[in-house]
């Protein structure tokens, strides 16, 4: 019965954060809620039995890629209209709602980890389970997700170059 | 087991309306970054309901695809915000709505 309460109001914070997330008009704004809403899907993933797409979810989603998206929001370089909006940041009623739903996804952690849940639950697919099938008959997709991510970082770099060298000239 | 466990129905309908808002976002938004978070959206949304299936049959592949998903997501944000930093210094703005004539 708990899994189904954490798992409904994990799934509730992911939809209302996406909603939130997609209706800011500050781009700043939305990455907080997709972050929120990021790490309760990856709540969801645990307790359906994924605790290592859960893993993926919190490091590579919410860490890396939304990182690019904050880098990629300081480079272009918002001035003094930048200053403000950072100075409006410092306000409680920006953060107060993405605090208070990542609060609820803490406490659903806890109790998760305290009970132990998805292990009892449906089929739990374990990291080894997982790493063998990846290595095993998906080792192709493993080399071909290998060349899709060094054309998107050789794309990426002409383009960000170009970028830099003329930005350079002004 | 049935009576605790995650209906996979649920878990679906969650990933339809995940997938919902991101394309609604898609159709409404005109500022570049909010297009790519968007498309971030319902990748994400995608990636749930293939890990719901695989966990429901307690079969691996699920989250191989899930994974191919963060892959794809990676390539596709590092392409996405290079062509930002590039319509950024060309349009002086976001506004996808500028950028869409082509010369030919």
């Amino acid at each position: 019965m708990l899994e189904l309460i954490l798992f409904y109001m994990a799934s509730t914070i992911a939809l209302v954060s996406t909603i939130l997330a997609l209706t800011r008009a500050n781009a700043t704004h939305a990455l907080i809620y997709l972050i929120l809403s990021l790490l309760a899907v990856a709540v969801v993933f645990y307790l359906i039995g994924a605790p290592f797409a859960a893993a993926l979810e919190v490091v590579i989603y919410a860490g890396a890629i939304m990182v690019l998206f904050i880098f990629v929001i300081m480079m272009l370089n918002l001035g003094e209209k930048g200053d403000r909006r950072e100075k409006q940041l410092l306000k409680p009623q920006v953060w107060i709602v993405p605090v208070i739903f990542a609060l609820l996804l803490l406490v659903e952690l806890v109790l998760v980890l305290s009970k132990s849940v998805p292990a009892t639950t449906q089929g739990l697919v374990t990291s080894k389970q997982v790493g063998l099938t990846l290595f095993g008959p998906y080792v192709l997709a493993v080399e071909i997700a290998s060349m899709l991510l060094l054309a998107g970082l050789v794309g990426a770099y002409h383009l960000g170059r170009r970028y830099l060298e003329e930005g350079r000239e002004e | 087991m049935d009576g605790v466990s995650i209906p996979l129905d649920h878990v679906l309908l969650l990933s339809a309306l995940l997938f919902i808002c991101g394309l609604l976002g898609l159709m409404m938004r005109r500022n570049i970054i909010f297009i790519l978070v968007s498309l971030e959206v319902m990748l994400n949304a995608s990636a749930v309901a293939f890990v719901a299936a695989g966990a429901r049959w307690g079969q691996a592949d699920g989250q191989i695809v899930f994974m191919m998903i963060l892959a794809v997501a990676a390539a596709e944000v590092a392409v996405g915000l290079g062509l930002v930093l590039q319509i950024q210094r060309r349009f002086k703005n976001l506004d996808m709505d500028d950028a869409n004539r082509m010369r030919g």
